[in-house]
Formats: structure tokens, sequence, C-alpha cells
């Protein structure tokens, strides 16, 4: 028998160890998020996810559920705070949407429309974050950084190689490879990485492949990022990635 | 530096990668930088990555790959310092040898920036050289600086004139008061047993005095009840809080106090490993405590079933926070762990780990000796004993003052001589910014918390320039690991600055409010819950302050429009008037 804990009003269940996100996904109901990732371990960093749990704000994707709990997901409160975040996010980096090759795929992008984004709303800040084309196959271009850290985790405990790391603090805080030169092409990156596969935004492309799909056409173009993102998470609780 | 020089550093260090901090202040000390082929050969020689160590490098402010003058002077950024004289001070040397603020003179020979306070408040103005601090300082002492860092002397050869830290006691009480001989914590600890100990600590209801204010006996309860083999005790020495520097005095003039705070903690855990994390900024600190460390090893107090090492800070006020300083003592970025669990039940390298402020241990060995009810014959029913406080700013005896929980801030005030005030900051930036009016509220925990500081602002302060400091420093010492925090400090800094600068908009000071919301309950850890709160106790209490900077407009644009362009009127050699805007736009 497993137990139960309360979900904007709704009594769900959880397997022990579940977070409040995954057993909120496998009850059918989407929590905005970034950084998670349900092949990796959570993080906790983009806190888009934010819930309260008998009334206390916490990052929902690192909240073990336990019996009881009431948490707090669908209110205006949780919304408005989700949509600054997203907003920060976009305020903090260089997004220009309409001229990125991953605009309709892009998560930030996707979970911005969700919660009804339609400005940065603050003062930009526009770093300076010049392109990595060093390598033959792979640009990085770190204007678009969420600093979600999923390339970090992905290549460390999937490709076993530790390409990607983050340097700095605060909000000089940056993504770099692992080289001495800085530069990509002096990593032992492989187009096969698994790093390649988990930028949520538009940091970490595949050369050449540019504009493969049309714009209208791409992932989050057609069905919202909420049907897409409970899709990929039953997939995978059921046994691989999508 | 050589190779061997590394290898043999590395050597001292076991080649263990937790010392990753250790291992880069000493490369530091030497060469001044970290180099990036330095980076690769830590990173070969400890079996990590090198983009962890650049990492680790790159997030520690007084470690650095950039190029650095021989001599690196930092300028102590806290605002007493800037009362105090300090930006004119900086422009002085600054001028000495031809440089710009955060760049290295052409000679190679000087570089100058700034640093978040020193700690040394009671004393400033304040700079670091080469990690050194330098307090008190005058257009007299910076003319000597100048003069000894252009004939290259060596630090070490400098006068020694330079660099005494005086410590300045005003009134002392239970805990500044009550002499103890080594090992007499212990011994009381020891006839009562851990139980009745542990007991006793919770009936004196000591808190912990880094300002959460989490009781300790239920700390040490948690961590002596963690499985594992090894447990561990930290002295949290990071003292990083602007305005504070209580713990420095503790640690130079109580040293004994604290480390046996800290033995009897481990004999009541069943802890074999202790850390006393020491904030980057007082390397003086070091041999003086390593002395006593040595001298309670030969006493048979240490050494036998636990033991204590110091572990150097490197310059980032995030390791305050336990889990980040349990990172930190890792060899890592300090960045803030996700909770549960705690660290009393996994912490250091999974250890069941305590970690206690300075004044908390040292009060728990007097409260082991003395008893609950002597404790409780200090301060109120739900705020026990005393506190330690370190006073600074406008006011004629900066320093010490230890007081019973629940003193008026006025009663402190009056003690240290503060006149005509206009504000305090009690608790540092993180803390309570009270106005003129509420001087009659007490420190406690049920009223005005406070991790021990009190800067003092007369009325002859900008109450702006004051707050553009703090946050300025919350958006230097951010860790950036979450959006909330990250970005908040800055855009927050930011209104602040126009604000401060007078450029400043009705819509940032309706912004700040929801900014600093978001950062209060979006953050992963206290510094982003709390960074805002300068502004938002400014703006509750000095509105009319805001109201006069703020301009007319809803909007005014970020960059001067007509400058803009100056780059293409210079690519194109024009500069006739059609190659201006100087219209307001509409």
């Amino acid at each position: 028998m497993s137990q139960t804990f309360i979900f904007d009003g709704h009594e769900i269940p959880f397997e022990a160890g579940q977070t409040v996100l995954m057993a909120a996904a496998a009850a059918g109901y989407y929590i905005p998020h970034l950084c998670y990732h349900p092949e990796f371990a959570p993080h906790g960093s983009c806190r888009v996810c934010v819930v309260k749990v008998n009334g206390r704000p916490t990052a929902s994707c690192t909240w073990v559920a336990r019996p009881g709990d009431v948490v707090e997901n669908n209110t205006q409160e949780l919304t408005d705070l989700r949509k600054n975040l997203v907003q920060f996010l976009f305020t903090e980096g260089n997004h220009f949407c309409p001229s990125c090759e991953q605009s309709g795929a892009c998560k930030l992008q996707a979970v911005g429309y969700e919660l009804g984004v339609l400005s940065p709303h603050f003062s930009p800040i526009y770093p300076d974050r010049p392109v990595d084309a060093s390598h033959p196959d792979v640009l990085l271009d770190f204007n678009r950084c969420i600093l979600c850290e999923l390339c970090v985790r992905a290549s460390s405990e999937v490709d076993k190689k530790s390409v990607f790391a983050l340097s700095g603090r605060g909000l000089t805080k940056h993504l770099i490879v692992n080289a001495e030169s800085g530069r990509l092409v002096d990593t032992d990156i492989e187009v096969t990485d698994k790093a390649m596969d988990v930028c949520p935004v538009g940091v970490i492309l595949h050369k050449r492949r540019g504009f493969a799909v049309p714009i209208g056409e791409r992932r989050y173009d057609r069905r919202p990022i909420s049907e897409v993102d409970l899709e990929h998470q039953r997939t995978v609780r059921e046994g691989g990635p999508l | 530096m050589s190779a061997l020089d590394l290898d043999a550093l590395l050597s001292r260090h076991g080649h263990d990668p937790t010392r990753l901090v250790q291992i880069l202040r000493d490369v530091m000390a030497i060469q001044n930088r970290i180099t990036p082929a330095d980076i690769t050969r830590l990173g070969l020689a400890l079996n990590i990555s090198r983009a962890r160590v650049e990492g680790v490098t790159e997030f520690y402010a007084f470690l650095g790959t950039g190029p650095r003058g021989r001599f690196h002077v930092l300028f102590s950024d806290n605002i007493t310092d800037e009362m105090a004289g300090s930006v004119a001070l900086r422009k002085r040397l600054l001028d000495a040898f031809d440089v710009k603020l955060g760049e290295v003179s052409r000679d190679g020979l000087v570089s100058v920036g700034l640093t978040s306070c020193t700690g040394l408040c009671d004393q400033g103005p304040a700079l670091l050289v080469n990690g050194v601090p330098i307090p008190r300082l005058t257009p007299a002492r910076i003319g000597a600086l100048a003069a000894l860092m252009r004939a290259e002397v060596p630090i070490a050869e400098w006068p020694e004139n330079l660099f005494p830290i005086h410590t300045h006691i005003y009134r002392k009480d239970l805990i500044l008061d009550t002499p103890l001989a080594p090992g007499e914590g212990l011994a009381a600890a020891q006839a009562l047993g851990p139980e009745a100990s542990l007991s006793l600590l919770a009936t004196a209801d000591l808190r912990g005095r880094g300002g959460a204010g989490f009781s300790m006996a239920t700390k040490l309860r948690m961590c002596r009840g963690a499985p594992g083999p090894t447990r561990v005790i930290v002295c949290n020495a990071d003292e990083g809080e602007p305005g504070t520097f209580k713990d420095r005095v503790l640690l130079s003039d109580y040293a004994d106090l604290v480390i046996e705070g800290m033995t009897a903690a481990a004999y009541l855990t069943g802890a074999s490993l202790g850390f006393i994390y020491l904030r980057g900024e007082y390397p003086f600190l070091v041999p003086h405590l390593e002395a006593k460390l040595a001298e309670r090893r030969k006493l048979g107090l240490l050494g036998v079933t636990f033991d204590i090492e110091i572990h150097m800070g490197a310059g980032a006020y995030v390791c305050g926070e336990e889990s980040a300083l349990i990172e930190s003592l890792e060899g890592k970025r300090g960045i803030p762990r996700n909770r549960p669990p705690y660290p009393a039940i996994s912490g250091y390298l999974g250890h069941p780990t305590a970690v206690n402020n300075v004044e908390t241990l040292a009060a728990s060995a007097l409260i082991l000796r003395h008893g609950a009810d002597w404790w409780r014959s200090r301060g109120t029913s739900r705020s026990t004993g005393t506190k330690v406080h370190s006073v600074s700013g406008d006011v004629a005896r900066p320093g010490i003052y230890e007081f019973p929980k629940g003193v008026e801030v006025r009663e402190i005030l009056d003690a240290a001589g503060a006149k005509n005030t206009r504000a305090v900051q009690v608790g540092g930036p993180s803390g309570v910014m009270l106005a003129s009016n509420e001087l009659h509220r007490r420190i406690s925990m049920e009223e005005v918390p406070s991790a021990g500081a009190l800067m003092v602002f007369d009325d002859s302060r900008d109450i702006l320039q004051v707050v553009r400091n703090f946050t300025r420093f919350f958006a230097h010492e951010s860790c950036g690991f979450c959006t909330p925090c990250r970005v908040g400090t800055t855009l927050v800094h930011q209104m602040t600055e126009r604000l401060a600068t007078g450029r400043g908009t009705r819509r940032d000071v309706k912004d700040l409010p929801r900014v600093a919301h978001i950062m209060r309950t979006a953050s992963q850890c206290g510094l982003g819950h709390t960074a805002a709160n300068p502004v938002l106790d400014a703006l509750a209490k000095f509105r009319p302050t805001f109201e006069k900077v703020v301009a007319l407009q809803e909007f005014l644009p970020l960059f001067d429009l007509d400058e803009s362009l100056a780059p293409a009127r210079e690519v194109t050699g024009r500069e006739d008037e059609e190659a201006h805007l100087r219209e307001e736009a509409p």
C-alpha cells in the first residue's frame, strides 16, 4: 500500500523516496521546472518548481514526499513567483528567440509560454559571453546558458568525462570546458555523448544541423511542455529514456 | 613556480583533493596567481578534472587565475571603512602607482582591488596586501606602504608597527569575564556523562550564536545519534558578516575557551575529527591557534581520541553557511547543500558533523562547568544568557561589548558613545536596520535577533549610500547556485545603485520589494533569504529618502543614447549634428 500526501487539495500516492515533483508527475500533475531531468538526480538550482509544503516554500524536485504533507502548487502566488524566476533567467542571459536554432524546442521558452511570460520585465544585464566554435562538430553558445548543470552532470555521471564544469560565482558564474586552452576542441567530447543531448536551451548545438526541423513544427510548437514533459517522465519511469 | 615546488607542496598535503582550497591558497601565497598550467598539473596530481580545479580557483575571492601585481592590495569595502575615509586612501594609493582599480600597474608591481569586510571594523580603514591585513590606515601609513612596495621590500621585512590587530573590549559579562582552566569544561562534562551534559545544555537553552539560533543540545544529540564510524566537530570561524569581529577577538583572547568547547562537544558526540574553519582574512591568528592546540596536545586534552585541524577559508561569505562550509572543507566550491539530510546527520564526507559558531562553543564550555542556572541568570526566558556584540561605525568607542540577551539597543549605543544616531544595522547587512525611533527595541530571539554586529550611522550619513554598500556586498558574495539569489542580488544592487546616483525611477521603487520577495521565498539558503533585508528595511523606514531621489519618470533609458553612438562616429569620422542623438526621447 502506498502512502499519500495532499497536492492542491487532491490526495495523491507516492512511493518511498519519491520527490513531490516525481509523485505529482506520476499522478498526472505537471510542475514547471528547468534544471530537473528524470534521468538525473535532482539539483534544485533553478527553483522554478517551487511549491509550498505545509506552508513553507521549497523546491519540489528535491523535497522527498512524506505522508500527510500538504502541498500547494497551482496558486497565483506560486505562478507569479515562477514567472518572475523565468524572467530572471531571460534577464540574466542573452536570449534572442527569433534567431535561435532551439526556438520551439527550448524549455526556457516553452516554460515561459506555459507561465504566460510576455517580457523579461527587469532591466536586461546583457552579459558578454563569447561563443566557442572551436570544435569541428559542436558549437557552444554560452549566451543562452541557464546554469542548470545538466551537461555537467551528464558528462561526469554518464559519459565519465567531466567535459563541463562551473566556474566563477554569483552573476559571473559560468560554464567552462575541461581544457587548459579553455576551448571545446581540446576536450574529449564526442557528438554521441549524453552531454550533447541534455541542454534544455540552445547552448550545446550540433554543427550543420541547424534548422533541420522548421520553426512551427518543433517539439513545443505542437504540444505544450506540460504534456511533453509528463510523457517524458512516464517513459523514464517505465524504464528508458525518450 | 618550479615543478619541484608544486610536487613538494602536494606531498605536504598528502595529494588529498579535500585539501584543494588549502593547496590553492599555498600556491597563491608563493606566486600570487594560479596559472592554467598549474591547474592542469593539480588536476592530474590530485586525480580530479582540471575543470573542477579551475571552478574552485575562480569561486574564492582570494584565489584566481587573473594577473595580479607582485603586491596585490585589497581594500576592505565595508561601509564602516567607507565612512572612515577608505575611498580617499584608495585613491591616494592608486595615484601613487598610476593604476586603476582592478588593474595591474604597467611594471607588474602593484594591483589594487576591493574585498568584502575584513573584520577590522573597530580599527578601519583596513586593507590586505598579499593576504596580510593592515589596519588603521591613514594617509601617512598609505605613504609608508607605497614606499615599501616601490622599493620591493618583501612583506616579511616591513616594519612591525604596520600589522598589529588590537583588541578593544569595553564590557564583559558571563563569557568574557569567567576564567576557565584548560580541561575544566571537559572534566565537568565527563563527571556528568554525555546524557546529563546534553540535558544541561538543553536546560540552559544555549542557542547558536551565529544567527540561526538553533539549539546546540539538539544539534549535538542528532550528531551523537546518527549512524557512522566517524563524527566531526566544526568550529565555524568564517565570520563573514560585515560589521562582525567578535569571533576574531574570541579566537585571539579566548582561544582556550573555544577549543575547550570543541573538545567537550567531541566528548558529548563521540567525535574524533575537529576543524576550525578560519576565515581567510585572519591568517595572523593561525600561529597563535596552532600554539594553543600544541599546548593542549601536551596536556593530553587533544590528540588522544580527538584532534583539531585549522582549515583556512579563501574569501567567500557564503561559507559561513554550514553546508557550504562543509563543501569548502572538502575542497570544493562553497555551494550550500540541499537539506535534508542535515549536516548533523550527514556532513563532512558524509559523516555526522556538528557545526557551531565560535561564541556558542565558548559559552558551552562555561555552561558545562558552571551550570544551566548560571547561564540563565542572564537574558530573557526565551533568549538565555549573554551575547557578544561587535560595535562599529559612528560611536566613540568601537569594539566588543558583551551584554545579557534582551538588552535595549540604546543601552549598547550609550555604552559605546553613539551620538545623533540615525540608524543602526543590527546583525550585519543580513539582519535588521533600525531607525532612531526604534532604539528601545531589545536584542533577543523574540524581538531583534542578532548574530553580533551593530553598525551605527549618525545623522550625517546618507542611508542610500549605506544600503548601496550592502547590496553590492550581497551581489559580490552570492554563490550563484540558485536563480533567485544569483540574479536577484544583482538586480537589487543595480536598482539601488540607480537610486543612489539619481537615476532611479518609480518603477525601481516598485520592483525592489517584488525582487526581494522572490529572493526571500525561493532562494536555496539564508544568504538569498536575507540579502534584500537592508533594502526592504530602508524602504519601509526611510521612505522619504527614496522618494526624494526618484526621478519623476516611469522610465529612464539605461544608457546614454548619444554616447552609444560614439564608436560609430569614430569609425565613420563624423562629428556633425546628424551623427548625434541629442533630443530627449518623447
